[in-house]
């Protein structure tokens, strides 16, 4: 996006205006304890807190360091705590937050790498460990063309396909907080996503891998996730779902065992 | 010092690069291939593409038609072998992400849907809502996890291509979360890098759009070819610069002037009718729509805004039920980014700097022509965009030919044995050299953020929608003397962990060299053709330049601008016609 260098010619609201934005640093060769520091920032009509970090970084200190790449709300990079809330940092206006200050943290529930940059390599085994691709007990070869698919059956998971894997989910759900070992919201909504596409064969395979007490027995339905996702994927639904569905495989193996999977 | 060693080593982890990647994995499992990105794969730019991707598909159209569109959308310098392979196996690879879940959007009886587009005349536009980038990349790299020999370097950063022996045989990275620089072997190297929108000040493109890796071919003595060549798109918005996807005119949707006036009928590009015309008005291709926007806006029928000057784009007419059916994106980036609802309002739209066209020159299997080094998607120039890309054919080129780079390069790597003992101490010095210009603390005092500006208003005021001579020797000028402050740049952060600072130098050193060779390039054209349009030269000269730009770079000096011809081989150059 175009906002860094127009930033200068920005509407300002109101002549000279400022605010206070009170940012998380934590340098590991510099610091043992993270600190919070305090940066003055004019405030623009149109700035997103993400122009107020750049602004920071471009002018008042080189050093804060935070991830950012789209700033259109589809790359997932730019997700933080913004006085407390999960939040896409590319998506929260500054004057929205007036008067300040602005307490700018990282995402909750993860380790802190440096400053606003979390640690995110757990997220990202889990979301490989539910094989998050189209299984097939045959596959179609090209030459025989597309599989049909209605409308109705895209609708069936396309909500849950819409996730831009920005982890807001993990930084609100508690018990992510508590237990790292549970696999979360994205990560089971990625499953249910391939688990309902009517091309998939994979449900059992990744049911396996999820009906466990990691897998979606620990969610205690708090619905945080549902909340903050920022792309209306509804993570809980897809849990929630995901028990039902669970529950009566389990029904149907203890009443017909015979009855595959 | 210690090496890590693949046989295939791709850098960039978006659409080019991922598709690049499965098919090396799929062609011979035993090759060991690995993607070094800077962010972590579903963060790439592809991910921004909105509207769709073109393939012939329906039994009305043809691929001949297909070719055509894209030919002449492309002022006819498109390769026209490149073409014909192009669009030859398009349809396969748009089939074969359906395979692997790619979601669609669908007919009522479950068939693959498609739209008309910008430039193109038959509906031959594949497109999953208007998040069609989202879906394929997330698509891509979900799939891409099912393959074993696939490894991953997330979030490390190259600074140098290793070239030993007249072949390129690995890079220099920097390993971002803990700071270490180390050097990678590889058999054959694949630059996937994306484009660099952001040498200009407004753009679409994501703030990791750099033209990484066309500087890096460019610093090894690869041509950058038709670099020239600069997409605007009519319609993002003002200030962000975020993309108004092209599916608003093809739903039909229309650009106003300041007086409500359908502007477009004045340029040559047909006549106004409610209903979209294909390869007419609101669709015809992006070079034509936003030159006639500075037109009108030299007329004084544009509006004025605090972002400089824009018309209106209306989709109020299409009513609620298509707008969130087909272009829900659409309607929430206004909403969350404008505070206006299409539904009801206008939607206020400039042109915006989107695509390059030009990039690493590679042949028609994505080599180039350092041995050892292939390239695909919006970093490479095969060409098959020629003069102005047509909406849609980057989604589907970056499937087409990163999957015929991924299997060019696998067969050359398994040509190959190990390499040599030069390319380990050409590391040591990269170390050694990044230390000392960034993280010794030996700068002058020059702010980044001071050169960034600069290079941005150079961009901007002499290599934009129309440039001439002047502009373009002012700007060179102006270039050339950023260029010179990049060793005094002093940076705040010498620290080893996750140093952003550091990245955004040595990116920055990146769009300057880019930004050089797009000048150099536009500065020899003395024609106008497609998106390069010259005041000074405003006829397309077939005589002179029915050729690709070739630009080379020369350290302390200028880059000297070669040519070669257009391959032509069923369409002979003619008139580009719209609404006519």
């Amino acid at each position: 996006m175009a906002v860094d260098s127009l930033a200068g010619n920005a509407a300002v609201v109101a002549g000279g205006e400022m605010v206070t934005l009170e940012v998380f640093r934590y340098r590991p060769e510099e610091e043992t304890e993270p600190v919070y520091q305090a940066y003055e920032v004019p405030v623009h009509k149109d700035w997103v807190v993400l122009d107020a970090l750049n602004h920071i970084k471009d002018h008042l200190d080189g050093t804060l360091s935070f991830r950012w790449s789209c700033r259109m709300g589809v790359c997932g990079s730019c997700g933080m705590m913004v006085n407390g809330d999960a939040t896409l940092t590319c998506a929260t206006f500054v004057e929205s937050l007036l008067p300040g200050p602005i307490r700018v943290g990282p995402l909750e529930n993860f380790p802190v790498v440096r400053d606003l940059i979390i640690e995110m390599n757990d997220f990202m085994e889990k979301l490989e460990s539910v094989k998050p691709w189209i299984i097939r007990d045959e596959e179609k070869s090209l030459e025989d063309g597309a599989y049909l698919q209605t409308p109705a059956q895209l609708a069936d998971f396309k909500q849950f396909s819409m996730c831009i894997n920005c982890l807001l989910c993990y930084a609100a759900c508690p018990v992510y907080g508590l237990e790292p070992s549970f696999t979360g919201p994205a990560v089971i909504a990625l499953a249910q996503r391939y688990n309902l596409d009517s091309r998939d064969q994979g449900a059992g395979e990744r049911n396996a891998i999820l009906n466990t007490d990691e897998g979606i027995w620990q969610c205690t339905l708090v619905g945080e996730c549902s909340v903050v996702c920022p792309k209306d994927v509804d993570p809980a639904a897809a849990i929630q779902r995901y028990k039902v569905s669970s529950t009566l495989q389990w029904y149907q193996k203890l009443l017909m065992p015979w009855s595959g999977k | 010092m210690e090496m890590l060693s693949h046989d295939i080593l791709i850098v960039g982890g978006g659409g080019a690069g991922l598709r690049a990647a499965i098919a090396v994995a799929e062609i011979d499992p035993s090759l060991n291939v690995a993607v070094v990105s800077k962010v972590y794969p579903m963060r790439s730019h592809t991910v921004s593409a909105e509207g769709g991707a073109a393939a012939v598909i329906g039994p009305d159209d043809s691929l001949d038609d297909h070719a055509y569109d894209t030919i002449s959308g492309g002022d006819w310098l498109p390769d026209q072998d490149a073409v014909e392979a192009f669009v030859k196996e398009a349809p396969r690879e748009l089939l074969q992400m359906e395979h692997w879940g790619c979601p669609w959007s669908r007919q009522p009886d479950g068939s693959v849907a498609v739209r008309s587009f910008g430039g193109m005349k038959i509906e031959r536009t594949w497109f999953a809502s208007d998040k069609t980038g989202f879906h394929m990349l997330h698509t891509l790299f979900q799939t891409s996890l099912k393959y074993d020999p696939i490894q991953r370097y997330d979030e490390w950063f190259v600074t140098k291509l290793l070239v030993d022996d007249g072949r390129c045989q690995g890079v220099v990275a920097i390993d971002l979360a803990t700071g270490k620089v180390h050097g990678i072997r590889a058999k054959a190297v694949i630059v996937c890098t994306g484009g660099c929108g952001k040498v200009f000040p407004f753009t679409t493109n994501a703030n990791i759009k750099n033209g990484d890796g066309m500087a890096l071919a460019y610093r090894a003595g690869v041509p950058l070819k038709d670099m020239e060549f600069v997409q605007y798109h009519p319609t993002g918005l003002p200030f962000t610069g975020i993309l108004i996807t092209e599916a608003t005119r093809s739903e039909g949707g229309h650009l106003l002037n300041k007086d409500g006036y359908r502007y477009l009928q004045d340029y040559d590009l047909g006549t106004p009718e409610p209903q979209p015309v294909l390869r007419s008005m609101e669709l015809g291709p992006r070079d034509r729509l936003s030159q006639a926007f500075v037109k009108e806006q030299e007329k004084g029928r544009t509006l004025q805004g605090p972002y400089g000057d824009y018309v209106n784009l209306d989709i109020r007419h299409l009513g609620e039920k298509i707008i969130n059916s087909k272009l829900p994106f659409v309607r929430e980036l206004c909403l969350k980014y404008e505070n206006i609802d299409p539904v009801k309002e206008l939607i206020p739209v400039r042109p915006v700097v989107h695509y390059m066209m030009g990039g690493i020159h590679t042949d028609i299997l994505g080599a180039t022509p350092l041995e050892g080094l292939f390239a695909a998607g919006e970093v490479a120039c095969v060409s098959i965009n020629g003069a102005n890309r047509l909406g849609s054919n980057s989604l589907t080129e970056l499937l087409v030919f990163g999957a015929r780079v991924g299997r060019a390069a696998a067969e050359y790597a398994s040509r190959q044995k190990g390499n040599g003992a030069a390319v380990a101490a050409q590391a040591a010095e990269e170390v050694e050299r990044i230390e000392r210009q960034y993280l010794s603390g030996g700068g002058k005092g020059d702010k980044m953020v001071d050169i960034r500006q600069g290079m941005h208003a150079a961009m901007e005021s002499g290599a934009g929608i129309y440039r001439s001579k002047a502009s373009l020797q002012k700007s060179a000028q102006e270039i050339s003397n950023l260029q010179d402050r990049i060793p005094g740049i002093r940076l705040d952060d010498s620290s080893q962990t996750f140093n952003t600072e550091l990245v955004a130098a040595i990116e920055l050193s990146y769009m300057l060299d880019v930004a050089e060779a797009i000048i150099a390039s536009a500065s020899q054209r003395t024609e106008s053709r497609g998106s390069h349009q010259r005041t000074d030269y405003p006829d397309r000269d077939d005589n002179d330049f029915l050729a690709h730009s070739l630009a080379v770079r020369k350290p302390g000096a200028a880059p000297t601008i070669e040519y070669l011809p257009v391959t032509i081989t069923r369409w002979p150059p003619g008139e580009r016609v719209y609404g006519r």
